[in-house]
């Protein structure tokens, strides 16, 4: 693990007092987070925080109302879509489904990317193909459907896609969502291995405290638009703030609210009794 | 009162949205159109699903409104003793107006709707989002494909159709009720005008074409990313398909055939 990935190394994400909205609706006020080459980096919070928000922005799919959002040293904020889909050569994203095109196998999936981006002979995008498949264990599944594939194939598959063209950095949008502990197992091994192998950094926004906390470098935790703790996973478990306490060890009350906003109830007891 | 006008007021202005979005939709489907000529497998792949697949409601469909035509044509033919004229009313009814009109309604049907689900699903389930990560825009590579697929198929379809119908026509005609064979296809082949009748039906199945596959891949591309969603833009694809249809035809009608 890179838990102390030199904080001098020019960072390859880096938010600045970053904000974001929904027409009206105030999702991030105020973001800021660094990510180094060599780091899988964790976003944690609860449902509705803003964290899918905060990975589309990294990955340039919104625009930040304020503040600066920079990927390999580019702002993406004023980045022409033509620079946008250059820089996103270079990114590899993991959706929370696998994202796999429908009407194509296994193989012509992970050759996607190659056979938009370059302009390799057929022969070489086939070895290059099937490594990809080989390194997450799918080599033989080359030629299914997605259709014939469990959950934990299909993201697997979908990620020899996402890494396909060697990316610098790897989003990964709820890897573990869904899957059972083995499958969930194997999703964390490879993103480890992976990232590890391409020197790339990547970004994973998940609620699977304990799956992620073993295999991150580094965690934010997102809450109410901002970054409310930050550390990696040791510091995490220590913390003594009561929002990541009650998120680490599931509690069902703490600064989320069991109950709904509500008045009272003894209100409405003198009510009835009235 | 006001409520109605209100709901008036509204729905215009919705309309106005909506001819905005697509037509800014439909000049970016123009602008990215390179690859779907650049990669032809692409396109020719849409044309075979588009097109191919749309082939035997169309023969059927043209053949039985062909037959339909052949009978109540004679039976009003012969009340004015010109029943050897069977062939020319065939030939124009088909080749101005239910060729093109009846084709494409079928094509919106049959064609327009799979396109909105391909695409509305391709949404819902991220893989248009996840091209767009790729670096691939998806309106070059999964609508542009789809909509010059549509445009290429729907005069080739109309064609077929005004065929089948002929032939409908002479089965009826001339094999089941004795019209003469030789006057059905000579008064055919005198009245029949190739730039006036022929040109103006293609003209009219191109123009369909467009609106339809248009419609269809905005709606697609469009729609909420829900099961709901899909479902209501193929509703709104197969309902505004045929509108679209009916008054481009009125229009392209009024300007083609004024009897001058």
């Amino acid at each position: 693990m890179n838990s102390s990935v030199s904080s001098s190394s020019a960072a390859l994400v880096r938010l600045e007092q970053v904000r974001f909205a929904y027409g009206e609706r105030e999702v991030l006020r105020g973001i800021d987070l660094e990510i180094h080459r060599g780091q899988v980096v964790a976003i944690m919070g609860g449902s509705g925080s803003g964290k899918t928000t905060l990975l589309r922005l990294i990955g340039g799919q919104l625009r930040a109302r304020s503040g600066r959002v920079e990927v390999a040293g580019q702002d993406l904020g004023g980045l022409p879509h033509s620079a946008l889909y250059a820089l996103r050569r270079r990114m590899g994203m993991l959706f929370q489904f696998g994202a796999l095109f429908t009407d194509s196998n296994v193989f012509d999936n992970v050759a996607f990317p190659l056979r938009e981006h370059t302009d390799l002979p057929e022969t070489l995008i086939r070895d290059l193909v099937l490594m990809k498949l080989q390194a997450v264990g799918l080599r033989g599944a080359a030629a299914l459907m997605p259709a014939e594939l469990s959950g934990g194939m299909a993201r697997r598959v979908a990620l020899a896609r996402a890494v396909a063209l060697d990316p610098m950095l790897v989003l990964y949008d709820e890897p573990f969502a869904g899957l059972d502990p083995i499958s969930l197992g194997i999703i964390g091994q490879l993103i480890r291995r992976l990232n590890d192998a391409l020197g790339a950094a990547s970004v994973m926004v998940t609620h699977d405290v304990h799956a992620s906390l073993e295999l991150v470098d580094y965690v934010y935790f997102v809450s109410a638009g901002g970054i409310v703790a930050r550390g990696t996973p040791d510091e995490i478990r220590a913390s003594t703030d009561p929002y990541v306490h009650q998120f680490v060890y599931a509690e069902a009350d703490g600064p989320v609210p069991f109950h709904y906003p509500a008045a009272p109830i003894a209100s409405l007891l003198d009510k009835v009794s009235a | 009162m006001t409520a109605v006008l209100r709901r008036i007021g509204a729905l215009t202005v919705d309309g106005i949205w909506w001819l905005g979005f697509i037509s800014r939709f439909f000049a970016m489907v123009l602008i990215h159109s390179g690859q779907s000529f650049r990669r032809l497998p692409l396109t020719i792949r849409e044309i075979y699903f588009s097109g191919v697949l749309s082939l035997l409601i169309i023969v059927v469909s043209g053949l039985f409104v062909g037959l339909v035509l052949g009978l109540q044509g004679y039976d009003i033919l012969q009340r004015f003793g010109s029943s050897d004229a069977l062939g020319i009313m065939v030939a124009l009814s088909l080749l101005r107006e239910l060729g093109p009109v009846v084709a494409a309604l079928l094509f919106a049907s049959r064609a327009g709707s799979a396109v909105t689900a391909e695409i509305g699903l391709m949404k819902a389930t991220e893989q248009l989002q996840a091209m767009d990560m790729m670096a691939v825009n998806p309106i070059a590579r999964v609508v542009a494909p789809r909509f010059w697929g549509g445009v290429i198929s729907m005069p080739l379809l109309a064609a077929m159709f005004s065929a089948m119908g002929i032939f409908g026509g002479w089965l009826i005609g001339v094999v089941a009720i004795g019209v003469d064979n030789g006057a059905f296809w000579s008064q055919m082949q005198a009245a029949v005008d190739f730039r006036y009748d022929v040109v103006n039906g293609v003209i009219k199945s191109f123009v369909f074409g467009v609106a339809v596959s248009l419609i269809a891949v905005f709606e697609g591309f469009d729609c909420q990313p829900t099961a709901e969603g899909v479902s209501r833009a193929i509703t709104r694809t197969v309902v505004g398909s045929a509108l679209a249809i009916l008054a481009l035809d009125f229009v392209l009608t009024s300007f083609m055939f004024r009897g001058l």
